[in-house]
């Protein structure tokens, strides 16, 4: 990656407010300070201003806020026992939280966890190291081999903004093991009218023949700016399902990567990004094939409105060891308005020749004709258009597979789409 | 059997055709690269001042610019003062006709089958020869003429039409546009110019043929092609090079103006040496290429057939300026052995109704590496506009490497933009099909791949389509099994 080194304000404001402790804290902070934050004429970071945004909503020399939180029953998913553990502005909370340890162990995160930073790449990308350097908590979440997990693990970060900005650091590291199963649920809220910055990274290990579901449900309605990357290694016959939602926020930026080293793998990675307002949401997607015979599969779908930005990046590497290699990658944007962009760049690198790779990418418009049909049928403009849209996230919204999360999400969906039919 | 395998070996073994040298008396700069140079190839071609002074500047721009490093490429450093800038065939005086020119000089090109002398033959094509750095001779120019066709050497336009090259040199591709360009803007020493006047459809196809001779040199040559209102003309470029162990440097830049109406078709077989099958030697091929279509209704459509090159950097663009103008993009990259490619198109929709659309075929072999790189950028103002992309790579054997990179911003909501890309290998039931009905592995693999490539090969005019066929072939040979 080509950063471009600025010393900036921001950027000693940052440093000054970290005190590492030495080992791997002090690496990422030195490599923070090498790499100074993303510029414009970073690839990676290309449309995404981030380092802007964050110069001018936040003052990282002050601290975190108290919060007074007593109750998050407001955000709760309906329907979904499960455990949850309660972040409030980047510190756990005992009080909120529910959870028990009867199959799964959830312990804090120490950083001593095997394979802690192995996967998140400190060195390269500067949000990573910043994370690195200053987490202050987070979870190991680690199942046994052979168990199958009943209740989803939800990790609820809330920032409670009433009193001033919130920044937030949060790292969290998932083992599944032999033979398991596991289902994490992410979701971001918002207290107050300051703006808030969460910087997540998680790393997870799903280990043979095991299964690991991920959700990242971000309807935050606050003024959040959100950096999270999820790295994923997978072993042999293992599976990933993962289904990230965006509808709201001002900036979220999202990487997500997953390892595909082992053959007979399936990974599937969904994502739905329905934004209005001047919400800029930014999918990067890794699929690394590193072994033979394996399927990766990836949807992400788009609607963009008012003055809102989509940018998703998909990288598919097929390594010169991974033949017989199925990826998949498509990639759908609907622009609805005027001010509305998308910047898209599916990317394939492929060194092996027994492979069969696909992406797919389309930026266009509801179709007219479909349009003008329903509304001879006697359908307002308004509702044709609502269904049409509808219909369009249905794709990947029935990929999630446990009723009650669908039904959330699907509520969420048609409220923003203003489904009454 | 043993006759089979034995016609299967010389071809196999085939190398680079056009690997000889010509014995040629040249007159060269010396090494290196500073002001002196630049002030000497502008002294050389006898250039007016605005002309020094624009290279000038586009050589102290140069110096505070640094190598691109984004492209998927690797090689080692180009050390820019150990190139000469400047060679040239030397020549007492300019010759009036063609009897004058240096026989040895003809000879070279009829190796190339470029049959300068048979001027009076109809063979349709007007050729403008590059040799080195100099344009060696002209055909059918009379003819042209009588038409209000311009199609010289560069230098000639210089002299001759100093206000055309004056008005559109730089107009698409500015002198401070990328590294290689500013380095093509501080030295070019040729290339082609060439004027349709206004609702003038040139009769035939002009062709531009460039071949490297000299060592050590690199060649910096500079086609400009305006095409006035409601013009019609097809330009083709080909290349050749001598074999040799060291890494030689082109940095061309092309120019395509496109006014109201006009359509302008370029099409490229470029056969650069690609090296030996150990990957020493062959040319850098760092070219920049762009297409202005200014007024409304206007097109320009690329072809390329890139074979040769060690590395080939080269994004044939079209600026869609006008209203309803279109542009396209067909390409066909083959790489073998150690050679690299990463190429491919820009199209930038800056007026409404905007088409454009791209076809691109990668093949790449042996263990070479192969990209695609592409943006479809609809701006703002760009209403309706339409793209439709498609990128396919074929691979051929397990050490090579397929890689796309497509750009897609759209800031239009009345944009439809359409990208898929696909990455495979030859099948097996392919290749078996035509083993049952008698066809050995090595045709089978070259007629599915002209399959593969047809629909750009298609695009081609009549001579280069079958040249281009033959190359894809030859190219490809002893890449299977």
């Amino acid at each position: 990656m080509n950063t471009v080194v600025e010393t900036t304000p921001i950027l000693s404001d940052i440093l000054g407010s970290l005190k590492p402790e030495p080992g791997l804290k002090t690496d990422a902070f030195n490599s923070l300070e090498k790499m100074g934050l993303p510029s414009n004429k970073s690839e990676e970071y290309k449309f995404t201003p981030i380092t802007r945004a964050l110069e001018k909503n936040f003052n990282f020399a002050n601290s975190n806020p108290q919060s007074e939180l007593n109750t998050i029953d407001k955000f709760a998913i309906a329907d979904v026992d499960a455990h949850t553990l309660v972040f409030v502005n980047g510190i756990f909370s005992e009080t909120l939280s529910r959870y028990n340890q009867t199959d799964l162990q959830i312990k804090p995160i120490t950083g001593l966890e095997p394979g802690f930073g192995t996967l998140a790449d400190y060195k390269t990308d500067a949000l990573v190291a910043w994370n690195t350097a200053a987490w202050s908590s987070g979870f190991s979440i680690e199942v046994n081999p052979n168990t199958t997990v009943n209740k989803p693990v939800v990790f609820h970060y809330i920032h409670d903004t009433t009193k001033a900005e919130v920044k937030s650091f949060i790292r969290n590291i998932i083992r599944v093991g032999k033979s398991s199963n596991l289902t994490i649920i992410e979701k971001q809220d918002t207290v107050g009218e300051q703006p808030g910055f969460s910087n997540i990274v998680t790393e997870g290990f799903v280990e043979e023949n095991a299964a690991l579901s991920l959700f990242s449900l971000q309807a935050d309605n606050g003024k959040r700016f959100h950096f999270g990357q999820t790295a994923i290694m997978q072993a042999h016959s293992s599976r990933v399902n993962s289904f990230t939602l965006t509808l709201d926020g001002k900036l979220i930026r999202n990487n997500l990567q997953l390892i595909l080293d082992g053959e007979g793998i399936e990974s599937h990675m969904n994502g739905l990004y329905i934004l209005h307002g001047d919400t800029i949401a930014d999918n990067h997607t890794v699929v690394d094939h590193r072994k033979p015979n394996s399927n990766s599969n990836e949807l992400y779908k788009g609607v963009m409105e008012d003055n809102s930005k989509g940018i998703f990046n998909g990288k598919i590497y097929v390594r010169p060891d991974a033949q017989k290699t199925n990826a998949f990658q498509s990639n759908r944007n609907i622009l609805l308005s005027d001010g509305a962009t998308v910047n898209t760049k599916p990317q394939l690198e492929i060194w092996a020749d027994d492979v069969k790779c696909s992406h797919g990418c389309t930026t266009g418009q509801l179709d007219e004709e479909a349009l003008f049909y329903l509304q001879t049928r006697g359908i307002r403009k308004e509702t044709a258009r609502a269904m049409m849209l509808y219909a369009f996230a249905g794709e990947v919204l029935n990929t999630i597979a446990i009723e009650p999360l669908k039904n959330y999400v699907d509520a969420l969906i048609s409220e923003r789409l203003h489904k009454n039919f | 059997m043993s006759k089979d395998n034995q016609v299967l070996e010389e071809i196999t073994s085939k190398e680079y055709e056009h690997g000889w040298t010509s014995n040629i008396e040249m007159e060269s700069a010396p090494k290196g690269l500073n002001e002196d140079i630049v002030r000497f190839i502008s002294a050389k071609k006898n250039e007016p001042d605005w002309l020094l002074e624009w290279r000038l500047k586009a050589y102290r721009h140069w110096t505070t610019m640094k190598e691109p490093k984004w492209p998927n490429v690797t090689y080692p450093e180009i050390n820019y003062q150990d190139v000469i800038y400047y060679a040239a065939p030397k020549q007492k005086a300019k010759p009036k006709s063609l009897e004058e020119v240096d026989p040895e000089l003809l000879k070279t090109f009829e190796k190339l089958g470029i049959s300068l002398t048979e001027q009076k033959r109809l063979t349709g094509i007007a050729v403008d020869a590059v040799l080195d750095s100099v344009s060696v001779a002209t055909t059918f120019k009379e003819k042209l003429g009588e038409l209000g066709i311009i199609f010289c050497s560069f230098s000639e336009a210089v002299q001759e039409h100093p206000e055309l090259v004056k008005k559109y040199l730089g107009s698409v591709v500015p002198m401070n546009d990328n590294y290689f360009a500013a380095l093509n803007s501080a030295v070019f020493s040729d290339g082609s110019f060439c004027y349709i006047p206004k609702g003038v459809r040139c009769p035939m196809e002009l062709s531009t043929y460039f071949r490297i001779n000299a060592a050590n040199t690199g060649q910096f040559e500079r086609t400009l092609i305006v095409a006035d209102e409601g013009s019609y003309v097809s330009y083709l470029e080909g290349c050749t090079a001598p074999q040799r162990d060291e890494n030689q440097l082109h940095a061309a830049v092309v120019e395509i103006y496109a006014m109201k109406d006009a359509h302008v078709k370029y099409s490229t077989v470029q056969n650069w040496y690609p090296g030996d099958k150990d990957g020493k030697g062959g040319i850098y091929n760092f070219v920049t290429k762009r297409a202005l279509c200014a007024g409304n209704h206007s097109k320009v459509s690329w072809t390329q057939v890139e074979t040769g090159s060690s590395i080939t950097w080269k994004y044939p663009s079209c600026i869609l300026k006008g209203d309803y103008s279109s542009g396209e993009f067909y390409s066909v990259a083959v790489t073998n052995n150690y050679q690299q490619a990463d190429t491919g198109t820009k199209m930038i929709h800056i007026g409404k109704h905007t088409k454009s659309r791209i076809v691109s075929k990668g093949i790449s072999a042996g263990r070479s590496q192969n990209s695609y790189r592409g943006q479809v950028h609809v701006l703002k103002r760009a209403e309706s506009a339409r793209n439709f992309s498609q990128c396919d790579s074929l691979l051929m054997g397990d050490q090579c490497g397929a890689h796309t990179f497509p750009y897609i911003d759209v800031e239009n909501n009345s944009a439809k933009v359409e990208h898929e890309a696909t990455t495979s290998k030859i099948g097996e039931d392919q290749i078996f099909y035509c083993l049952q009905r008698g066809i050995d592995e090595e045709s089978a693999v070259a007629l599915i791949v002209n399959g593969y490539a047809k629909e750009v090969l298609n695009q081609l005019p009549m001579e280069f389509a079958v040249e281009a066929q033959k190359l894809l072939a030859l190219t490809l040979e002893g890449s299977v099994g």
